[in-house]
């Protein structure tokens, strides 16, 4: 009898924890996708470090998805740190703040690591800086009463934000004025922010939650405000614990739930996120907002804090700089424009074994060789790989395992839109809906046979593009 | 991961081994003889054939080994030297190179070679070739079990077909060895596991009907599980990645058409098996099969 009881007592527990872990519809996770190493112990417990301000700031009129920027100043001019320097004019656009006080040099030309070559407004530092411990305090630090702001006018909140120039942070850099402006007729229902962070190697968004979750909580609540929707999800993979508990408390004071879900690339994706959390599909071809939800990443969040309580435009960004081949590897407080190199020699520069410098994360990002490269507002990482975590096989020939249909998160078959690509099969592209492709990788991961199947996708879409016009 | 085409075929020849020790084990030298003739000569036509296509020959990836071993385990032992080699230039040539080396095939390598030693020298491959008197080793002077069973009526029990003391081709005499290593390949993820499922499943239903209609019948649903090519076939020759479908789906409908096939051969046609035939008329149907199974993308209708 006794045991019988305790035996209902411990199923009781067991079911309590499984619904605290879990207070949300979704299965906590997606089907397909690949586990590849995390490697996030590198860079994981180290606090974020204040980067000073450089000697030089480049800053591409165009670093988010949209129109690019106008310029505001000319050469000569003397900017300070905050101040618009250019204005995006069209409706999905961002605009463009000086991260430091100086004088603005000859427009110039700069290659971003994605291949495209874009004007750029050069600022050389001069005179008093925001730095150290003082623009932390600005940035993060300090009393984030969110809840003052529950009365604003969600078209203020949004104003604010469309000033402030942000875009989000989680490497797509889409214009967040957009994202959370509500669409026509069609009801938002849901805020999903995206603590994932599943691409391997990076740490910004998991040290961003640890140390400044009360910043991410009172971005939550103004951005759910500004979209008008009463439940607000935050997102986290089970690898993240620790940010998990540091938001906590937090979160629940301000009615916002967590979802801990199952650590797999690409949860991070926001269709896979949704997935994961709602339960919910985005229809193909179309954006979160078609099924009432929408979605930002976490470090948006205070950006948008940030825009709204303390009237302070994107101007610097949390990266990770980390890799087998970096000596000391760190997260950073930069400012937005620093070129890459600097962030490298910070953090004790490269190792011998250093083969690879990547933009972004392994699977995601793209590798350059400039280290005059700027950081962007969609720059998440520099991840420098040596010999051992390159991947090299040999290209032979697709022998049709069928692993990457196995992995692909969009349920696509990869190695025909692959075939279809470089036979320029147009017929065949449009068969397999190559669009849906969002390039996440993980069927390259797969592939035994060393295909560079991402590579012939991207020029099978561009085909496609070109021959719509 | 790191899975790479070598390590893929690496893994097939690890899977083949019980295949070879009970052939050796069994057919004694004529095993050697026949296997060592096929892995030579599959290597030496991939070596031809590609330089004639003005390519440098890539003999490391191993395929030319794994076609070549499959193709002696799919003869038997007392076929003459050249049956061997001429399979093993037709497998490599007509097989795999005329379309475009690995990976373009449409028709399983191995068995676009014996199918045509298969027709060409019926005297040495059919099924009386498979019965030779005179050899030293007593299994080899019996007729296969399939073909005593068709002739004949004669039924060989369960545990030779089981562990492979009977007349056959060298691979497919032991259903054990056949077992061993296919379930180390869908184990390792080399081989879909979903095509031996759907062959083994379809066959157990047709043949459990069969079994079922006459009861009397000596030949059960199990004989014909154990004899002949089929767990042979189901595990190395159907899941041949490059020319079975790509999708889960495809998978299964190509693994039950084989079972169909296979059955539908063996209990109405003059032929006593039709492993090979199954899997050759399949790989017709892979890129049909392949076109109507494309995935629902994520979000699609």
């Amino acid at each position: 009898m006794i045991t019988g009881r305790f035996y209902l007592v411990f199923l009781k527990r067991r079911y309590q924890k499984k619904t605290r872990l879990r207070p949300f519809s979704g299965p906590g996770t997606f089907v397909h996708g690949v586990h590849p190493p995390q490697r996030k112990e590198l860079s994981a417990d180290a606090p974020i470090e204040i980067v000073p301000a450089p000697e030089k700031i480049i800053l591409p009129l165009l670093q988010h998805v949209g129109g690019p920027c106008t310029p505001l100043v000319k050469p000569r001019q003397e900017v300070s740190f905050g101040e618009m320097i250019g204005r995006g004019e069209a409706f999905v656009s961002a605009a463009l703040h000086a991260p430091v006080s100086g004088i603005v040099q000859k427009m110039a030309v700069t290659t971003l690591p994605n291949g495209r070559h874009l004007q750029a407004i050069v600022i050389l530092t001069q005179g008093e800086q925001l730095e150290g411990q003082e623009l932390w305090d600005q940035l993060f630090g300090g009393k984030w009463p969110a809840k003052a702001y529950q009365t604003l006018a969600p078209e203020k909140i949004n104003t604010a934000i469309h000033a402030a120039g942000i875009v989000g942070l989680g490497g797509a850099a889409f214009p967040t004025h957009v994202k959370i402006t509500p669409v026509g007729e069609k009801p938002i229902h849901t805020l999903v922010v995206n603590g994932c962070e599943c691409e391997p190697y990076l740490t910004t968004d998991y040290r961003v939650m640890v140390e400044a979750p009360e910043v991410v909580v009172a971005g939550a609540m103004l951005a759910a405000r500004a979209v008008g929707v009463k439940r607000t999800i935050i997102g986290i993979e089970d690898n993240k614990l620790e940010a998990v508990d540091a938001l906590r408390r937090l979160a629940a004071g301000a009615g916002i739930k967590i979802a801990v879900l199952k650590t797999k690339y690409p949860q991070g994706s926001e269709k896979h996120l949704i997935k994961a959390v709602l339960n919910r599909e985005v229809p193909l071809g179309g954006l979160p907002a078609d099924i009432g939800v929408a979605i930002t990443n976490v470090a948006t969040m205070t950006a948008v804090a940030r825009a709204v309580m303390r009237d302070i435009p994107l101007t610097h960004r949390v990266i990770s700089v980390t890799g087998g081949g970096i000596v000391a590897p760190k997260n950073l407080l930069v400012p937005i424009g620093i070129p890459m190199g600097e962030l490298i020699e910070i953090c004790g520069g490269l190792k011998k074994t250093a083969a690879r410098i990547i933009a972004g994360g392994p699977m995601m990002g793209f590798a350059f060789t400039d280290l005059r490269t700027p950081v962007t507002k969609g720059t998440s990482g520099i991840t420098v790989l040596t010999h051992e975590e390159v991947r090299r096989v040999d290209q032979s020939v697709c022998v049709r395992c069928g692993r990457c249909v196995d992995v692909c998160p969009m349920n696509l078959v990869p190695t025909k839109l692959a075939l279809a690509s470089r036979f320029k099969d147009l017929n065949l592209i449009r068969r397999h809906s190559i669009m849906a492709c969002f390039e996440c990788g993980s069927c390259a991961y797969v592939c035994p046979a060393g295909l560079l199947l991402v590579q012939h996708i991207r020029t099978g879409k561009a085909l496609l593009a070109a021959e719509r016009k | 991961m790191g899975m790479t085409i070598r390590t893929m075929m690496r893994d097939v020849l690890i899977a083949l081994a019980p295949m070879v020790c009970a052939a050796v084990y069994f057919f004694h030298w004529f095993a050697v003889k026949q296997l060592l003739i096929c892995v030579v000569a599959c290597l030496a036509a991939e070596a031809l054939f590609t330089r004639m296509r003005g390519r440098k020959p890539d003999l490391g990836d191993l395929s030319a080994v794994v076609t070549g071993l499959i193709l002696g385990l799919s003869l038997p032992g007392t076929a003459p030297w050249y049956v061997g080699v001429i399979a093993a230039a037709v497998s490599m040539g007509i097989g795999k190179m005329v379309f475009g080396g690995l990976g373009m095939n449409i028709f399983n390598p191995a068995m676009v070679g014996r199918a045509f030693v298969m027709i060409a020298f019926a005297g040495s491959l059919a099924a009386s070739g498979y019965v030779a008197i005179h050899m030293d080793v007593d299994i080899m002077s019996r007729a296969t079990p399939l073909t005593a069973h068709k002739q004949m009526g004669t039924v060989v029990s369960l545990q030779s077909l089981f562990l492979g003391n009977t007349n056959g081709s060298l691979g497919e005499t032991s259903a054990l060895a056949c077992l061993l290593g296919g379930v180390f390949l869908c184990v390792r993820r080399v081989a879909s596991w979903e095509i031996p499922a759907g062959v083994l499943a379809s066959t157990l239903v047709i043949g459990g009907v069969a079994n079922l209609m006459d009861l009397s019948s000596q030949w059960t649903v199990a004989h014909h599980f154990l004899g002949g090519a089929l767990l042979f076939g189901a595990f190395f020759i159907a899941t041949d990645p490059v020319t079975s479908p790509l999708t889960s789906t495809g998978k299964w409908i190509f693994g039950i058409g084989i079972g169909v096939l296979i059955m539908l051969l063996r209990l109405f046609s003059g032929y006593p098996e039709g492993v090979m035939f199954a899997v050759l008329l399949m790989n017709a149907l892979t890129p049909l099969i392949n076109r109507l199974t494309i995935p629902r993308p994520f979000g699609g209708i």
